[in-house]
């Protein structure tokens, strides 16, 4: 019989012991952490993600992740319109971070002495200090190091939480972005079996909200202490004047388009921190979509559009069936098009006439 | 093979020489009246011939074909303005009451942006009034002859592959994408764009031109050049610049204006020609002529 000290420790493991990690009420202490192997993971930058296993190989170790916290003017349309954003790893989202349930993710948390505020980290995925935000406060010049046990499976928010209007201030300009835990066994459909995606993309989707001048253009602010009074009347009235993908509209369009091949299985993750979406894939469907982003649930099937809640991410599991170009929207479709939410996928391969086909072209009406 | 005579009278004296010949020759006195507003420059273009893209969808045997390229003759000189119409211009068809209110923030000598296709017609009627003149948007291919080197035309994503309909639309794409184009919102001061060798300024800048041409959905016969029918929707004409696409009569804001993938014009804008054969056909008519 195995010790749970053995279990945690992954010496003697067994497929079925690995299984039961999570839900074993073990305590180790951060002796038996020390124990544990390490592995040091460098961050890549969204829609992207680093390299990592579907299926855990081996047992339970500590993942090391380091964000540095920039503040910088970021452009968030295509007339130029500036943010001062706040961003994790100089991105908006901030990475996507992989680990497996039981495993250990230990970030450490810069801020540059560069930057003007206090930053911190608050992760959903973690239990107890408001999501790690009580023991991640770092001023300009500083760093911390948070570790929390990922003790369930999914995908789950990140944000930054200083306290009181900087909480709202802060995620709305920039700072937010996404873990995903995965069952140490992998993703399984809504009837156990296993499955498995040839790419992998993190979408994360931002609210924005710029103050006008008086004759209604997008007012530029030297920094980002400049813009909270006039940022934070437009916050109130909760109406974004931008909604993107990866923190500028277009931004995952023409060069950027992702890509996929007919055939290939991809999952697409995607947060919203701050308020609730509804990702549809125009032309194609999500085939397993884990809604809450929570593994432990089964995935609901065949879905045409799936509902984000502020505050959580999502999964979606599909394999492209025909050729073509695909928009990835946020399909409340003001906010796809005119406030910007819209991605494409470009998709190679051979088109199936028996899927749909123009069985004939636009003519004359027949009289 | 085209040839393509070009006579091109960049300055104002030519305009004026243009509007005082024959214009006020064949006049029948009511324009007498007309106190003249600041004449545009104009660009006087000899007849020529020059191969030209159609405008508009094109199928044939039920798959969609690359538009048909078709030798176009301009019969008489095209007197088309050198710049695109400007805020100042534009205002003042506005001050008259003819025009609404473009939505454009910028002042001065720039060329007004943020009008649809209803709006250039309005100021084309009113500055007609206001000259006694006939000034029309330019069709799609008077609009060509005179960008020259600076006329695009659609973006193409080639010969339609009968069994997988997806290769045009990613060739198409592909195209876009490599063109490399970035947004450019701000309109420019007249002329910051150049010259092209027809002498005209701004063409194929940051601000796309309405024409008077109507998107057609044409099925060509079987052999490819012969048209085997074609149905107009005149809700939407063609705009040109960077390259040419289609917008619906009412809009003015070219961003909003489009589909889910493509390059939207970065600004909706317009030239105007002066048709002298109008006006000759329109005095002839006053006269007593027909």
């Amino acid at each position: 019989m195995l010790t749970r000290r053995e279990a945690l420790l992954g010496t003697v493991l067994t497929a079925a012991a690995v299984a039961t990690v999570g839900a074993m009420p073990a305590v180790a202490n951060a002796k038996d952490v020390a124990g544990l192997p390490r592995e040091k993971v460098t961050l890549v930058p969204p829609p992207f993600v680093h390299a990592h296993d579907q299926v855990a190989k081996g047992g339970p170790k500590v993942v090391e992740f380091t964000m540095t916290i920039e503040e910088k003017p970021m452009i968030i349309d295509a007339d130029g319109t500036q943010l001062n954003a706040m961003t994790y790893n100089g991105s908006v989202p901030g990475p996507l971070m992989v680990v497996h349930e039981g495993d250990y993710l230990e970030l450490t948390l810069i801020n540059p002495e560069t930057n003007t505020l206090a930053h911190n980290i608050d992760f959903h995925a973690a239990t107890g200090a408001l999501g790690g935000g009580e023991l991640t406060l770092v001023n300009p010049g500083e760093q911390v190091t948070l570790r929390f046990k990922a003790t369930r499976s999914g995908t789950f928010v990140y944000h930054c939480a200083p306290g009181g209007s900087m909480i709202p201030w802060h995620v709305v300009s920039g700072m937010s972005g996404a873990v995903m835990v995965l069952p140490r066994d992998g993703l399984k459909d809504d009837k156990g079996k296993p499955v498995h995606y040839d790419r992998i993309y993190y979408i994360g989707e931002n609210d924005f909200y710029i103050p006008r001048d008086e004759k209604g253009q997008f007012k530029k602010y030297e920094s980002a202490g400049d813009n909270y009074d006039d940022t934070m009347k437009v916050m109130r009235g909760l109406i974004p004047t931008h909604v993107v993908f990866n923190g500028k509209a277009g931004s995952l369009t023409g060069d950027n388009a992702m890509k996929a091949k007919v055939g290939e299985t991809i999952l697409i993750v995607h947060s919203q921190a701050n308020r609730d979406t509804r990702p549809h894939l125009i032309g194609g469907h999500g085939d397993f979509v884990w809604e809450q982003g929570k593994f432990a649930n089964p995935p609901a099937k065949d879905l045409e559009t799936w509902f984000i809640r502020g505050g959580s991410a999502g999964a979606a599991l599909y394999t492209f069936l025909q050729p073509g170009i695909y928009a990835y929207v946020n399909h409340n479709l003001i906010e796809a098009v005119e406030l910007g939410a819209s991605a494409h996928f470009t998709v190679e391969g051979n088109w199936d006439d028996d899927l749909m086909m123009q069985v004939e072209a636009p003519k004359a009406i027949a009289s | 093979m085209s040839f393509d005579p070009v006579f091109t009278f960049g300055t104002i004296g030519a305009a004026a020489l243009i509007g005082m010949g024959i214009a006020h020759a064949l006049d029948d006195g009511s324009l007498a009246l007309t106190q003249p507003i600041a004449a545009s420059e104009l660009v006087i273009l000899g007849p020529g011939s020059f191969d030209h893209p159609q405008a508009g969808e094109f199928l044939k045997e039920n798959h969609p074909v690359a538009a048909p390229v078709v030798q176009e003759i301009i019969e008489a000189p095209l007197e088309i303005m050198k710049y695109q119409v400007s805020v100042l211009d534009y205002g003042r068809c506005v001050a008259d009451g003819a025009c609404k209110s473009a939505d454009t923030r910028k002042i001065g000598n720039i060329p007004v942006t943020g009008v649809s296709h209803i709006d250039a017609e309005a100021y084309a009627t009113w500055l007609s009034a206001r000259t006694g003149e006939v000034w029309r948007l330019p069709t799609d291919v008077e609009w060509a002859y005179a960008a020259g080197e600076r006329f695009r035309g659609d973006i193409e994503g080639g010969e339609d592959d009968p069994n997988n309909p997806a290769r045009r639309w990613l060739a198409q794409y592909r195209t876009e994408t490599s063109l490399g184009r970035k947004p450019d919102p701000e309109p420019r001061a007249q002329a910051a764009f150049g010259i092209n060798s027809k002498g005209l300024a701004d063409v194929a800048g940051n601000v796309w031109e309405w024409t008077s041409t109507c998107f057609v959905h044409t099925t060509m016969a079987s052999d490819g050049v012969k048209v085997a029918s074609s149905i107009d929707n005149c809700g939407v004409h063609a705009v040109e610049g960077f390259h040419r696409t289609y917008m619906s009569n009412f809009i003015r804001d070219g961003k909003s204006g489009g589909c889910a993938v493509g390059t939207p014009p970065d600004n909706l804008g317009f030239r105007l020609v002066r048709d002298r054969t109008s006006l000759v056909q329109a005095a002839l008519r006053r006269l007593g002529f027909s």
